[in-house]
This record gives structure tokens, sequence and C-alpha cells, in this order.
């Protein structure tokens, strides 16, 4: 287990970055640093500005990928909240904030909560984490005891937001509900109903696969057909992967019904990516590979998304995914709330946070806001073409719900069986 | 209730508004078209296109000396602002500085020039004669709306991340306040009496009235469409009558441009951009294109001109009536629209 403290005096918008924007970048770094201070920079520059530590949980693990170019990097989901970090730091130096980040990276095999502890000791009440489900769940009991918020970046199933959720948790992952509502919306916009869902063998494949069923249930599709994908086809790498590939994949969709599309819910890249252009009948592919709903894209560049773009390129030296994105939200939803309730107690910010006029731009168009009744984070969903360009952005249009359309993605209020008291909404 | 909204929009509006019956306007607009990288010349007498004038990468911020022969453009993706010949169209020189999304000249004199920076979190200062910088100043995360007080004295940021209004005085550019707004702040105008600036809140759906003396908050105009879900509207440009009676706030993806009393912050009405809506109410609407971002009065104000960023078109709203009387089919993606001053 590694501590790795970042804050504003070694973060900046440019690492090491080369060309025109080192010289900025380090002007940046520089001001934030206070090693040159213009005379502008300061109203107040008396007292020592206090800081606020942003605790992250990461988790360092290795995944195989079936496209080499998406394989994650190790520090996926933390540089986007170090960029948040640097993002809070620039408004911060005016509202005098300061913010930073004390990142623990645990691997699979180590104890998040001994991870999330060292940053309790340390006085740490706010803390992201990428960690899976289960991980979740522990670590927001833990935290519990100690009045500390988990944000959780990582994890999409829905259960942590319903029968297991819990009143010290906001979820900056879109839940899988959401993701397969935001996609379903597009495909009936589309008049693509009839719809084949392929699923694999994980647990969270058949979660996935559920959140699908339920998505063609509310937007009115039709699954024509269900198949589960059984094996490993890893096997890419041989030199008859390629000629394997083109005679399984076909098979493996078969003598299917009539059908508009084809889905696929694979979470551990085990098959979806291989789907496209191998179908047995000529279908597009949504779901895991194909067009795919996501929080982030790094493509997605309206709604101002091109700085954020450029933004984080300068900084992490490498494309921004969802997960960043995920992370980004969870700091920078900390760091708004901090200037609009002008406080960095925790108490004060989670209060500002879930209460009825927060509200975060995140490049998606509508801003992001707080569900009451269960801590999730109410987002955009973008439907991206496997990372190459953005096709669409969902909710679509003629979706109408009575609070925000926003509302239309995921389980709704009246549908949900997460019960948080009335102390626990803030 | 699902529409095929994609399939129907732009001509059929541009048919159903074109040509109506008007006063005669004389002078030029000027339109920058953030996607296709030019920049679209309109004769308001004959009230098309004349000239299409190749730019840089990513034109978006524009501003005009005060005899209008020189326009300066934002260049984005080039990192440079070009100084351009309004007779000529020749590029009389640039300024080189990185990811200009906007920018502002000082009155009288037509310097300094303030940029925002929007990757770098600064205002950048500039002679636009020399071409030389004069200073830098940081900012919240993403400067955008940029303005400068009528008497000079006073400089206006708006960062849309961080969701401020910054003030900056002349010369000194010494940060003289920092007022917390509504998400996504994305530009300012001051009153012509400088008593004022009005900073619309993208995200916040706002305006935000702010005293230069104290900088205090005197007000925070909402906006409310019967029909239309509140986040759909997204106030950005902001126009203000040189009376300092009325101010024309553009709703972007709301289609509509919001007519408020200056002096008492209160919504008027609102012209309708986008759609043609048959109702009893149609006098209280304009028609204009699909997401109006920022728009500019003929000098003489009978007219305020829009630059339609989603459907590519400037709408031409009679002020008097509150009414679109025509609409003329620009670049790709129209950022901002200014008007000759004479």
């Amino acid at each position: 287990m590694e501590t790795n403290q970042s804050s504003a005096e070694n973060l900046a918008y440019a690492k090491s970055g080369p060309g025109r924007r080192t010289v900025l970048g380090a002007f940046a770094a520089a001001v934030a640093s206070g090693t040159a201070r213009p005379a502008a920079a300061q109203t107040t520059p008396t007292s020592p500005t206090p800081t606020l530590t942003i605790g992250y949980v990461h988790w360092l693990h290795e995944v195989d990928t079936i496209s080499y170019i998406f394989t994650p990097a190790p520090d996926n989901g933390r540089a986007g909240a170090e960029v948040a970090i640097v993002d809070n730091n620039t408004t911060g130096r005016f509202m005098h904030q300061n913010f930073a980040l004390d990142t623990v990276e645990v691997r699979t095999d180590q104890d998040p909560v001994a991870a999330l502890n060292t940053l309790v000791a340390k006085g740490i009440r706010l803390v992201v984490t990428d960690r899976p489900a289960p991980d979740v769940l522990k670590l927001s009991d833990a935290a519990a005891a100690h009045g500390v918020t988990i944000f959780n970046a990582g994890a999409a199933e829905d259960a942590l937001r319903e029968e297991d959720c819990r009143g010290n948790v906001i979820h900056t992952a879109p839940s899988f509900n959401m993701l397969t509502d935001g996609l379903a919306q597009y495909l009936i916009w589309k008049r693509w109903p009839r719809w084949v869902l392929t699923y694999g063998e994980n647990s969270q494949d058949l979660l996935l696969a559920a959140a699908y069923r339920r998505s063609a249930k509310i937007f009115g599709a039709h699954l024509v057909a269900e198949r589960q994908y059984k094996g490993k086809a890893g096997s890419r790498e041989t030199d008859t992967g390629l000629i394997e590939l083109q005679e399984q994949l076909p098979v493996f969709t078969q003598n299917l019904p009539d059908y508009d599309v084809l889905l696929c819910a694979d979470t551990q890249s085990v098959f979806a990516a291989y789907l496209p252009y191998r179908t047995w009948d000529a279908r597009p592919v949504a779901g895991s590979a194909g067009l795919i709903p996501t929080s982030w894209d790094p493509n997605s560049l309206e709604f101002g998304g091109r700085q954020m773009q450029d933004r984080f390129v300068a900084y992490a030296h490498r494309f921004m995914t969802a997960l960043d994105m995920n992370a980004w939200v969870a700091v920078r939803m900390i760091g708004t709330a901090a200037s609009y309730a002008q406080s960095l107690e925790p108490d004060k910010i989670m209060a500002y946070m879930r209460g009825p006029d927060f509200q975060l731009g995140a490049y998606r168009g509508l801003s992001l806001s707080v569900r009451d009744w269960n801590g999730q984070v109410r987002q955009a969903i973008i439907l991206s073409d496997s990372g190459r360009c953005v096709v669409s952005m969902s909710p679509q249009p003629g979706f109408l719900h009575q609070r925000t359309v926003l509302d239309t993605l995921g389980t709704d209020k009246p549908e949900t069986t997460c019960k948080l008291t009335t102390a626990q909404k803030g | 209730m699902i529409t095929r909204r994609a399939v129907l929009i732009g001509v059929p509006l541009a048919l159903a508004v074109a040509g109506e019956a008007r006063a005669a306007i004389s002078g030029m607009a000027y339109a920058s078209n953030e996607k296709d990288n030019t920049v679209s010349v309109i004769d308001l007498a004959q009230m098309k296109v004349v000239k299409t004038v190749p730019t840089g990468q990513r034109p978006r911020g524009m501003d005009l000396t005060s005899d209008g022969g020189r326009l300066l453009v934002c260049l984005g993706d080039s990192n440079r602002i070009d100084i351009l010949n309004t007779k000529t169209w020749a590029v009389e020189g640039s300024i080189n500085t990185p990811d200009p999304e906007y920018a502002a000249l000082r009155q009288p004199g037509n310097n300094p020039l303030y940029v925002s920076n929007e990757n770098n979190a600064l205002v950048t200062v500039w002679n636009i004669d020399s071409q030389k910088m004069l200073g830098q100043v940081p900012t919240g995360t993403e400067p955008e709306g940029m303005a400068v007080s009528p008497d000079g004295e006073l400089i206006c940021n708006t960062t849309e991340t961080t969701n401020m209004a910054q003030f900056f005085e002349y010369p000194t550019t010494k940060n003289v306040a920092n007022v917390l707004v509504p998400p996504r702040p994305r530009w300012a105008a001051f009153t012509h009496d400088g008593k004022a600036v009005w900073v619309s809140s993208e995200l916040g759906g706002t305006v935000t009235v702010i005293d230069t003396k104290t900088f205090k908050i005197l007000d925070t105009i909402h906006f409310a469409i019967e029909g239309l879900r509140s986040t759909f509207i997204q106030p950005v440009g902001i126009s203000i009558t040189h009376d300092d009676k009325l101010a024309f706030v553009c709703l972007g993806p709301a289609n509509r441009i919001a007519v408020v009393s200056v002096p008492e912050h209160k919504v008027l009405s609102y012209v309708e951009t986008g759609q043609k809506v048959f109702d009893a109410n149609v006098k209280k609407y304009l028609l204009v294109g699909e997401r109006p971002w920022h728009a500019s009065f003929t000098p003489d104000e009978k007219y305020l001109l829009t630059a339609n960023g989603l459907s590519n078109d400037v709408s031409v709203i009679d002020v008097a009536k509150l009414r679109v009387i025509d609409t003329v089919p620009v670049g790709q993606q129209p950022w901002m629209v200014l008007i000759s001053p004479s």
C-alpha cells in the first residue's frame, strides 16, 4: 500500500507537457505554489489558505481488454481526480480555499478498509473510490462510523443504489440501469425496437443483462431472443485467432429471429468487441461494443467538453476515460459545494451538495445533481461509437419527466427500494 | 411522444420567414463560424452573405475597433487572434496567444485588448498595434465572458467551470472582486451607465445583476417558459440597448431570446427562435434559428441579429415588433455576430 500525497504544490495543469502549454502550465504551477504571485492573484493574502484534503482509495489492478488501445492506464480514475483538484484550486485561490488529494493505492489482494482507515486517521472525511461493488459496500459501512462520505466512481451495480443503499454514499458512476436506459432511448428513437440480447458468464454480466431486460420493458422494445456466450474467446494473440473468430462469432449469432440490433452485456471484455462485423446477419451491435453507453468519451467536445479534454490530455498525456470523468465529478462536486457553501467543513459541503440548489457543470449539457432518494448523481449518458466519436447523448428528445428529463434514466423515485432516513438524506 | 425533429428543423423555417417587409438597413454584419473556419460577411441592405472570409481554426469571439475598420477574430485552435482589415479582408497582424475564446477591446482608444485564454485559466492583455503582450492575470477555470466597463476602468471576466464573475481594475489588472454566480457563467455585459454588470449563467439558467461599486448581487433574474423544462433555458449572450431600457438575452437551446427590462430586472417577453408556434400569443415570440448564442444590434438599434449555433443561420429580429423578420444562412455553427458601427 502506497500513500501518495498530491496537493496544490505538485499538481498543475501541465505535468511536464511538451509544447506551448508547458510555459503557461509552469506559470500556473508557480501561481499555485506561491513562488510567483502576481499582484492580481489574491485579494486577501494575509492568512494562510485553509486546505481540505480529499481521500482516494484507488484500485491498482490490471485489466485485459480485447482492444489494446483501451487498456486502462495505472492512473485510470485517479488522474481525473487530480485534474479536478487543480480545477478546484483555480477557483480556490480566489475563494481562500485550497484542496489536496491523498491517494492510497490498493491492489486487488489488499484490504481497502485498511486504506480507508489510514485516511480517516489523518482526519479525512470525504473519500473517492473506484473499487468494485463489494468493496464500496465494505468501505461505506466502515466509513459510516467515522462520519465519512464515500464517492463511488467505479461500481455500476444498481443494488448499491437500491437494496444495499447507504446514506453516506454518493454515486458518481452511472448505474447499469442508467446506462441501458440511455442506450434504449436512442434505439427506440431510431425505431430499432427488436433486440437480441447476448451476455457473458460473469455475475456482473448477468446484472447488466437484467438491466437491458428492464429497459426493454420500460421503453417498449422487444427482446426477440437471448444468448449466453460461454467460454473465453481470448484467441486473438494466436496466429489463427482472427480466422477462428470470424468462424465462431457468426455461428454464435446464427439462426436468430429477425431483429434490429444485437445487444451485448460483457463487463469483463471477453467477447463483445469481437461481435461487430462478425454477426451472422448484417446488424449493428450495441452495449459493451459497437454503440456504447457511457458517462464520458474522449471525443465528446460539445458543451465546452473540448476544454476538459485538452486540460486532461495536457495533464495526463492520455485520453480521459469514463472512470476519470466519474472521479473528476466527485472531486469537483466537493469543490463546487465548498465554494457555494463558503466552507471547507465536510458537513456543510455535503449538506449543500444534497440540497436543492446544487448543480455541477460537467460538459454534458444538463447540469449534474444528486438524487435525494439514493445518492445517485443524475447525468446525461453519452452514446459512443466505441470511443471513436460521439453518436448521441441521452435523454433523447421526446422522453419526458415531471422533474427533470435526466430522471428518465435509471431507477426513479417511485420505484426505488432504497430507504434512507431523513438524517441520512442530510 | 417521439418526434423526428432532426428531419424537420432548418429549411421550412427559413422559407417561412424570409423576405418580410422591413425598413432599409445599411452596413455590414460579421458572423464567426466556429466549425467551418470562416467569417460570413452579411450586407444588411441585401440581407445576404456577400463574402465568406477563410480564417484560422475555430473562430469564436470577435471584437471591432471603434471605427469598424478592423475585426479581431479569436482563433482558438490556431492559438492566435487575427486582425482583419474590413475593407480588404487582409490579415493586418496577429496576436499569438493560446486558446483565445473571447477578446474585448478597451474603449476609447481601441487598446488594450483583454483576452480570455480558456485552457490556461488566464486573461492576457495586449496592445493590438504592436501585438505585444502587456500582462497576464490568473483567473478561475475556463475564463470566457469578457467585458470592459463603458469608462474603461473595470474589466469583468466570467469563469465557466468555477462559477465566478471576476473583476479587475484598469490599468493595474488588480483583482478587486470575485463574485460567485450560478453555474457556468458565460457572458458579461455592462449597462451603458456603467453602474451594473449583467452575467449570464448557462447551467444556472439565470442572469445575475452585479453592482459595479459594491460588487454586491443586486438581483438574480430567472426565466420560465410555459411548456419548456427549465434545464433547456441556458442563457448566454446579453445585448443591452444604449438607453439601458431593454436587455436581450439569448437562451440557447430554449430557442428563444428573452426581453428583459433593465431598470426593473423583469422579463417582459420571450422571442421564439427555432420553431414557429401558432398560438394566440404569437406576438410575444420571435422566430429565429436554433440555439441562439450571441446577438448584436444594428447601430440604430432597430434590429437585433442573432448567431444561431445549431441551425447555421443568423436571424434578424425587429426590435419594435419583437419578431423575426428574416433569416440569413451563414457558415457552420455561427458563434457570434457583430455589426459595423456605421
